[in-house]
């Protein structure tokens, strides 16, 4: 049967019903001719031929696909369904919609984090090369975002190698494209030579950069800029090319363009500016990191060579380590280099990129990928229950229509088709809904400080996670109820009056275990909500140890100056100085590293002779630092002016300190040492001050020992000022009057500013989306969960609506009735809590990492959603329990 | 009118065999639905009565199988009447069919009389 007959049927109908009609006129004509009358010979010439409208429908049969032709009038049919009853359409397409739209939106980024490759040439040879297993050992700088590797620990690999067929490795900088003043951020890359070759990126414009542009000492480099970039401070001009860029002070001339979507390797990260990594001095100074062996910055790619497994290529690495270690061995104390001489390189699998915002994020997402689908499970369960409340509806003409002869297949058929265009129409709402929803996501992650770039890309999977979804929803809420409604016996049916006597306990079971199923998958979800709300909470509230609000964190960086280093010291303490004198700072300290920033340090300690193997943090601080950060000074004195580089060395520790190191003891007058590398000077810390515990890197660490050295006694000059300054001031006052100052020591001094609220605020970016995004969709499933409830109690009441009649004409009051309802919806929502507290229980634990300051079975939680939960429900089920107590019983009775 | 002696065969046709008639008999040449059930009647004398009704979803499903085509044309006493003739395709079924046939009636004919 071609399928263009199939589409021409009617056209075909028609030219037999022609021809049938000429078989008659010939046949009518010889029997006129054998000497019949007129009538007589039409007749007879009908008799031969038969019935031909019988014909005609045997031939148009043969015309049809069958499946087909009953398919279109199905969906036609389930179309118009849908548009005489659109209340319910709206309510079941926008249900499904939010389903759909949210667990597409989180799949899309999770497809963008971790399931999608990286949009380079063959990214599944690509491998990244580190320090295998834990590589706790290594100590030193880290800097950039995935500080795996030294310089000189790549030049030995690069040199040493026979597993790729190219490797590069790169550091992720950030350069200030500002000549002085505030400083205006950039995304940079340090590349090495092969970096964009091995990856297979060419240029939009322009060229890329070649291994020709990374020699050691190169003095004027040029650079590569991104698309976005390109864009955004170019305006997208071709004669971009060739112009000058200043990064930190430094020229470089634009050479290429790379093409849109090039990010580098890095998820979540794009790049505005790409430049050779013998560059790298231009921006650190004398603190270049190209060869020093304990300066951890960079991080190794390789592209495998034909026929080199992942395997292969570590045990090749392995068989080298020994060597390149040992001759890079930076001068550690002897715990370090015992570690450091036992490091294994291993390559890892890198096609889809590395990424730290996939380590933050992966497990969240995938947990609010499981939210999202509770969420789409509880709205199917719910329009199952439409569709069961509506197959009950239409019970009788169903039953019409099998005793008519209507096979139980095609019934089914018709009641899914239904089910069909709703499931196709909430799925193509959700995948709109969906990119709406998953841009908001990537802006919730994006920070004042952290620009986040993610390829929002609808890909094959992408679409096929919709379709799935859409069918899978279409066979959970459409399925059961077709083949329900069709298991009826007709003859039942009919006999019944206008109610259904089919809907037995059976029939009504099925959609009170659907209510139950609902309100135990919206406990789950509410307990969940709460667990991240409260951990949200936790965190906010905690005390961290010094006063948030009214501080602001001035990072004012003297590279560019050319002071002196040795005068750096005494520029800082009068630019402080200074800066206390203007009329509306409170006050204002020094700081190595702020709290919370992330960025700390940490050392082993010698205290009675004996070396500690706790690692302590250390700060370095101004005087009045504990003052500026609203944190109590306990005992002892603060750092003052005694404390100069040449006398004794003191030190201020906090109440961890004392409770870990000297069992809780006054610190005031005791002394320590710093473990040292063998042949490095030891001098003595005698304790002066006793100051309160405080957060360090991070909100989420508990209190730990913390060591404050005066910031003038440190031996690491630094060309960064860190300062503190509380002020009640609006915030761009404060700014501007820093700046101002900052200008007017050094006009070549860049400031940036950020405020500690909102680097507090910043750092607990994960838990804020999770609490965000759960407490909507705990909300979410519990709202329809109610929805629910409130149908089938609705349902309840309307099918005893004689029983309620004949009760309260025997004299039943009114809190009867309504009692009788209650204690219904109860054993539901009994039934439903019950299970929802087991199951939240279990699933809570895959939760436990992401908690703070509770347990994933806390008990005030999971009675918070259950009393809260019941309170909805019991709200849901008492207006039908209302309305059935005002129930006029003559009328309830004469309708039977 | 059937002769006497031979008793029409109505409506029992073996599956396939109407099929195989009408091929035979628009290998003379093209011929409408009325000729061929009546040159069918004809050349049986009479014994297979085709039931006209029969005949057009066979010669549909002819023609859906490409072994014949149609065409509208005028008849002998100036009617218009779809003419139906054999293809290349169905001169090839039709022997191919024919043979089968023969070889069927002989294995029969073998069993119900025995040499």
């Amino acid at each position: 049967m071609s399928v263009r007959r199939f589409f021409r049927r009617a056209h075909w109908d028609e030219e037999r019903a022609r021809e049938l009609a000429a078989h008659l006129a010939m046949e009518t004509d010889d029997n006129l001719a054998r000497g019949m009358s007129p009538a007589a010979a039409r007749d007879a010439a009908y008799r031969k031929l038969g019935n031909t409208t019988l014909i005609r429908e045997e031939i148009y049969r043969m015309n049809t696909i069958g499946v087909l032709d009953t398919l279109c009038q199905d969906l036609r049919y389930g179309a118009r369904l849908l548009r005489v009853n659109p209340g319910f359409a709206a309510v079941a397409i926008l249900s499904l919609a939010l389903g759909v739209g949210a667990n597409t939106a989180i799949f899309q980024l999770l497809d963008a984090v971790r399931i999608r490759t990286l949009p380079v040439s063959h990214p599944e040879e690509l491998v990244e090369i580190r320090i295998a297993g834990e590589d706790d050992g290594r100590s030193g700088g880290f800097t950039g975002r995935r500080p795996m590797l030294t310089n000189p620990l790549w030049e030995r690999i690069r040199d040493r190698q026979q597993a790729f067929s190219n490797v590069f490795v790169w550091g992720s900088p950030q350069f200030d494209l500002s000549a002085g003043g505030e400083s205006r951020p950039a995304e940079g890359l340090w590349v090495s030579g092969d970096f964009f070759t091995t990856l297979g990126i060419n240029a939009a414009l322009g060229r890329v950069l070649m291994a020709d542009d990374d020699r050691r000492a190169c003095g004027a480099p040029p650079a590569v800029i991104g698309y976005g970039f390109w864009q955004r401070e170019y305006g997208a001009a071709p004669s971009a090319l060739g112009r000058t860029l200043t990064l930190d002070g430094h020229p470089y001339e634009i050479v290429g363009v790379t093409p849109p979507g090039v990010f580098g390797v890095e998820v979540g990260h794009a790049y505005d500016v790409a430049v050779p990594l013998c560059a790298e001095p231009f921006t650190r100074g004398v603190r270049t990191g190209l060869d020093r062996r304990d300066m951890w910055f960079l991080a190794a790619i390789g592209r495998l060579k034909p026929g080199w497994s992942v395997a292969r290529a570590t045990a090749h690495l392995n068989a080298l380590s020994a060597q390149i270690f040992k001759d890079t061995l930076p001068n550690y104390g002897p715990e370090d280099e015992k570690a450091y001489l036992g490091f294994k390189l291993a390559a890892y699998p890198a096609g889809t990129g590395v990424s730290s915002l996939r380590e933050t994020y992966e497990s969240p997402l995938w947990l609010l990928l499981a939210t999202t689908a509770l969420v789409l499970l509880i709205a199917c369960a719910n329009l199952a229950n439409l569709m069961l409340a509506r197959a009950t509806a239409r019970e009788r003409e169903i039953a019409v229509r099998m005793a008519l002869g209507a096979s139980r297949r095609r019934i089914a058929r018709q009641l899914l088709a239904e089910s069909v265009m709703i499931a196709a129409a909430g799925a193509a709402a959700g995948a709109i809904l969906a990119q709406s929803l998953s841009g908001t996501l990537v802006a919730f992650l994006t920070t004042e400080h952290e620009r986040v770039f993610i390829d929002l890309a609808q890909d094959w999977r992408v679409f096929s996670f919709v379709a799935l979804l859409g069918m899978a929803a279409c066979v959970l809420f459409g399925l059961m109820p077709a083949m329900r409604a069709t298991a009826t016996n007709p003859g039942v049916a009919m006999r019944a009056g206008g109610r259904g006597a089919t809907d037995t306990r059976d029939r009504f079971g099925v959609r009170r275990a659907l209510v139950v199923a609902q309100v135990a998958l919206s406990v789950v979800l509410v307990v969940a909500a709460l667990l991240f709300v409260r951990s949200l909470r936790n965190l906010v509230t905690l005390d961290a140890g010094f006063r948030q609000e009214n501080l602001l964190i001035a990072t004012l960086d003297f590279h560019r100056t050319g002071i002196p280093e040795a005068r750096f010291e005494s520029e800082y303490g009068r630019l402080l100085d200074r800066l206390r004198g203007e009329p509306d700072v409170e006050d204002a300290a020094r700081a190595r590293n702020v709290p919370v920033s992330g960025s700390f340090s940490n050392r082993k300690l010698v205290i009675d002779g004996t070396t500690r193997k706790e690692n302590v943090n250390f700060n370095w601080i101004s005087d009045r630092y504990f003052r500026t950060m609203g944190s109590a000074l306990i005992a002892g004195r603060d750092v003052d002016k005694r404390d100069t580089p040449a006398a004794e060395r003191t030190a201020i520790v906090t109440t961890s300190f004392s409770r870990v190191f000297l069992s809780g003891q006054n610190p005031v007058g005791r002394t320590f040492q710093i473990d040292e590398a063998p042949g490095k000077p030891r001098p003595v810390y005698t304790i002066v001050g006793f100051a309160q515990d405080s957060k360090y890197a991070d909100l989420r660490d508990p209190f730990e020992p913390l060591v404050y050295l005066p910031a003038a006694q440190d031996d690491q000059l630094s060309a960064t000022l860190r300062l503190v300054v509380r002020s009640k001031l609006p915030l761009a006052s404060v700014t501007s009057a820093i700046t101002a100052l900052a200008r007017d020591v050094h006009p070549a001094i860049v400031v940036s500013f950020r405020t500690m609220q909102s680097q507090v605020k910043d750092s607990l970016q994960r838990e804020r989306l999770m609490a965000t995004l759960s407490g909507f969709f705990g909300g979410l499933a519990a709202l329809i969960a109610m929805i629910g409830l409130y149908g089938v109690m609705s349902y309840f009441v309307a099918r005893r609506r004689n029983e309620i009649g004949i009760r309260m004409a025997l004299g039943a009051d009114r809190p009867e009735v309504v009692g009788m309802v209650m204690r219904e919806a109860g054993t539901l929502i009994a039934a439903g809590l019950g299970i929802g507290v087991v199951s939240a229980l279990v699933a809570a634990r895959s939760a436990r990492a992401l908690l703070f300051g509770l347990q994933p079975h806390d008990p005030a939680t999971l009675i918070g959603a259950a009393v809260s939960l019941s309170a909805f429900a019991a709200i849901a089920s008492y207006i039908p329990a209302v309305r059935a107590s005002r129930l006029e019983p003559t009328e309830a009775l004469r309708e039977e | 009118m059937p002769r006497r002696g031979n008793t029409p065969i109505q409506g029992e046709l073996l599956q396939g065999t109407l099929d195989l008639l009408i091929l035979r008999t628009l290998a003379l040449g093209p011929a409408h639905g009325h000729t061929i059930a009546h040159a069918i009647e004809h050349r049986s004398e009479d014994v297979l009565q085709v039931e006209h009704g029969s005949l057009y979803p066979a010669l549909h499903r002819l023609e859906d199988r490409r072994w014949i085509s149609s065409f509208w044309g005028t008849s002998e006493n100036n009617r218009r009447a779809r003419y139906y003739r054999l293809t290349p395709a169905g001169r090839r079924q039709l022997t191919e069919q024919t043979n089968r046939w023969d070889q069927i009636v002989r294995a029969v004919n073998s069993i119900l009389r025995p040499a």
